[in-house]
């Protein structure tokens, strides 16, 4: 890159490129020319200042299209790259790499969407969607034309993980990342590993034991040299950036622990919802709520004896902290996943131990989906009755027993019978109550993680990056996340191990070089920028006998927010700079007739 | 507003300048295009990775320049950046108008939606209502700025370097 940035000095202007650009607008077999007419878009974009190469292709993706753009590349001598096809969402990545394989500045190629965002979108008007695609095309051109040739950060990472919290997925991710043979610190904030699980008794859906699944665990963990466990310890400070960050841990009440770390997963889960007095008769003598009940199963053996009162009628209340709509107050969203199969899991164990306890099930909506619908299905067979009610009118629970009755009464209205208002007389209610967030804001704090909404913890996409937060190297699985019962805690925890170990085993990580950068001529330290960083990313820094704001590269997340607060528009986005989006409105307006 | 270059006849739609943001917005948009849904043609976009990093200067520039209105899909709640976005998105949102309202332009040209990514209907019905909005209103009367005024210098090579070390 040297001596072209010495011609650029030169010739007068920062900048080497933008001269020789080669424009590719593809037909994508019909998806965009029945409804394009790409040879006029073509037309009327190959004389653009800077074009050097347009064409059309059948399909721009296509080995053969991807072969001549690699030849034209290397024969003209090109130093940009405009691929009009679909969203950037399906091939920025291969063309992308068409430019690198051809020793073009991948960050000088712009994507042009005129299929999902013209074409598809146009499909009634042809001259439209036409004119459209020239627009779009130009704009392209006109970014491309003001891009720099950018590098991915390169650092080298640290092949050791930190795992927060050691409930099974914190402990099953360790066990996985040890297995590929990176070293592992597990911080567990409780004298005892294992979590929820290890305080369950039979767990659905194998009938397992939580507390010896957990023994299993532990026993496998202590087993691997490369994994230290701190208990009775937590994360108080983290520094540094993705592929190393330097971590100190509290064990204890003097034990300090540092740690140099590549990753961190984060794997804290969820606390259950606690009722406040009155919500469905809690604080009645009697009304439990379901990890109550689940100790109490786990207590005994033969028939049921609660306080010294023999049990024989069980109502259980579904959905307490969860799904709590508009007709239900607000609260919780969403709906908890475990609890369904853990209760219809559980009456079937009371069921086991006495098949003529009645048990009635107030739900409204269950959702027993995959392979617990044999739990309800069970549960059914067994005598339990289920009884849906509105959210808007939900289960009234009352204690206005007489001596020898149960002490409880629920009053219902049961909508599969028309509405008929049913009393139950119960022994115990047992409130089903679902997952909500754990208190962490100082582990939030130390590690910035993204919170949702809902409390929890946000990966960058739900389906395509599900254990990747924004924050580069801090990953997330488990219940902290989202609910999910075990066998799903787990799955997530291995698959943040094996993303970890992607990244690490390589040895070094390339960071995206779309960053923000501060011009330190025009930077007057206002500080406005500092605090408008969420990450911490900005500094002040001298430059040339005074302070300006900078930007760590390998902190900043590039999203620009820093932008926009800068009055004195020191700050520029790379790869969406102010010369680029005002050059781009222009290519976009300019007249097509 | 010129007629249409194809000869078409008719009007010109308005049109509208659109900034996404490349996780969030922008697949709703894709999503619109992808089930067929029309939307005017005079709709063009272009995609940030945040909301919170669009420069107001850019909405005055836009519609300085020939657009007829710019409409900035959000990503609101769901940004994967920063957790206060929505209230970031709304301080930008009125100083963009402000600005519009001091170089003696309608506020009105300047409209903002949150959009999530699968939220296809719903962003066609925003940008319909604000196109039949925008032709109502007229063409902005102000005579366009030229290219690249009010524009901060290019980033330069040298800076970007230093922004690398
Ligand atoms: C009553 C009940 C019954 C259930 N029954 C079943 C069942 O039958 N089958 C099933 O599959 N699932 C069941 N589940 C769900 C199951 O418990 C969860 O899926 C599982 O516990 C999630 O594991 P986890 O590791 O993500 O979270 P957790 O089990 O919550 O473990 C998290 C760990 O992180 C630690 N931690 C938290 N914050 C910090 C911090 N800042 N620093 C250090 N450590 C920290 C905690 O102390 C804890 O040890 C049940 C849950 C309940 C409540």
């Amino acid at each position: 890159m040297s001596d072209r940035g010495e011609k650029a000095r030169t010739s007068g202007r920062d900048r080497p490129h933008g001269n020789r650009i080669g424009v590719y607008i593809c037909h994508c077999g019909g998806n965009i020319s029945d409804y394009v007419d790409v040879e006029r878009v073509l037309e009327a974009v190959k004389d653009e200042p800077g074009v050097a190469v347009a064409k059309t292709a059948m399909f721009t993706c296509s080995d053969a299209t991807q072969q001549e753009m690699a030849e034209d590349i290397r024969e003209h001598g090109l130093d940009g790259l405009v691929v009009a096809s679909c969203s950037p969402k399906l091939h920025q990545f291969t063309f992308r790499e068409v430019a690198r394989r051809a020793g073009l500045n991948p960050y000088q190629y712009s994507q042009v969407n005129i299929r999902e965002q013209c074409s598809w979108a146009h499909t009634d008007d042809r001259a439209g969607a036409t004119d459209k695609a020239i627009r779009l095309v130009r704009g392209g051109i006109a970014r491309t034309r003001s891009s720099l040739p950018l590098t991915p950060l390169v650092v080298d990472t640290v092949p050791r993980v930190l795992v927060v919290g050691a409930g099974v997925a914190g402990l099953r991710a360790a066990l996985g990342l040890a297995q590929v043979g990176l070293e592992v610190v597990v911080v567990e904030r409780e004298a005892e590993v294992g979590g929820w699980v290890a305080g369950l008794g039979e767990l659905y859906p194998h009938g397992r034991h939580g507390g010896g699944l957990v023994a299993g665990l532990l026993d496998q963990v202590r087993a691997q040299p490369g994994i230290t466990l701190l208990t009775g310890a937590e994360l108080v400070e983290k520094s540094g950036a993705f592929g190393n960050f330097q971590v100190e841990i509290r064990q204890g009440a003097s034990r300090t622990v540092r740690a140099d770390v590549g990753a961190v997963i984060v794997a804290t889960g969820f606390e259950t919802y606690d009722p406040p007095a009155g919500e469905f008769g809690r604080g009645r003598p009697g009304v439990v709520t379901l990890p109550e009940f689940q100790r109490f199963l786990e207590a005994g053996t033969g028939a049921l004896v609660y306080e010294g009162r023999p049990v024989r009628s069980i109502v259980y209340v579904y959905c307490v902290g969860s799904r709590q709509g508009p007709k239900a107050g607000g609260g919780n969203l969403y709906c908890s996943r475990y609890c369904c199969g853990a209760a219809g899991h559980l009456s079937n164990r009371v069921a086991d131990r006495d098949p003529a306890v009645r048990q009635y099930h107030l739900y409204r909506d269950i959702r027993t989906y995959g392979n617990l619908e044999a739990i309800f299905t069970e549960s059914r067979n067994r005598g339990s009755v289920y009884i849906r009610f509105d959210e808007s009118e939900p289960p009234v629970v009352s204690g206005d027993a007489g001596a020898g009755e149960p002490r409880l009464k629920v009053r219902v209205r049961d909508l599969l019978t028309a509405g008929e208002e049913l009393d139950i007389r119960a022994d115990l209610v047992v409130l089903v109550t679902g997952m909500v967030p754990r208190p962490n804001e100082e582990l939030v704090r130390t590690l910035k993680l993204p919170v949702g909404k809902d409390g929890l913890f946000s990966e960058i996409h739900p389906k395509l990056r599900p254990v990747e937060t924004v924050v580069d190297g801090v990953l997330i699985c488990g219940a902290c996340q989202g609910p999910k019962n075990s066998s799903e805690s787990v799955a997530s925890a291995l698959a943040a191990a094996a993303q970890g170990a992607a990244v690490l085993k390589k040895g070094y990580a390339e960071l995206d070089p779309l960053v923000a950068v501060v011009d330190p001529e025009r930077c007057d330290d206002c500080g406005q920028c500092y605090p408008a960083c969420p990450f911490e990313a900005i500094e002040r820094v001298p430059h040339q006998g005074r302070e300006v704001a900078s930007v760590r590269r390998a902190v900043c997340k590039g999203c620009g927010a820093c932008v926009p607060v800068c009055p004195a528009a020191a700050i520029d986005l790379l790869g969406y700079t102010d010369e680029q989006i005002r050059a781009m409105i222009d290519g976009l307006l300019k007249e097509t007739a | 507003m010129p007629d249409r270059p194809d000869g078409g006849g008719g009007p010109e739609e308005p049109r509208i300048l659109v900034f996404s943001t490349n996780n969030i917005s922008d697949p709703g948009i894709d999503l619109a295009g992808s089930s067929h849904l029309h939307y005017p043609p005079g709709v063009v976009v272009i995609g940030l990775p945040c909301t919170s990093g669009v420069r107001p200067e850019w909405v005055l520039y836009a519609i300085q320049r020939g657009f007829d209105g710019v409409f900035i899909a959000a990503d609101g709640e769901e940004c994967g950046y920063l957790s206060d976005c929505t209230e970031r998105s709304a301080r930008i949102f009125k100083r963009a108008q402000d600005l519009l309202t001091e170089h003696g332009l309608e506020p009105r040209r300047l409209k903002m939606a949150a959009i999530c990514s699968v939220c296809a209907e719903p962003f066609v019905d925003h940008i319909r209502e604000f196109s039949a909005a925008l032709a109502e209103l007229g063409p902005v009367t102000a005579a366009p700025v030229e290219p690249g005024s009010g524009g901060s210098a290019p980033t330069g090579l040298a800076q970007v370097r230093k922004g690398y070390e």
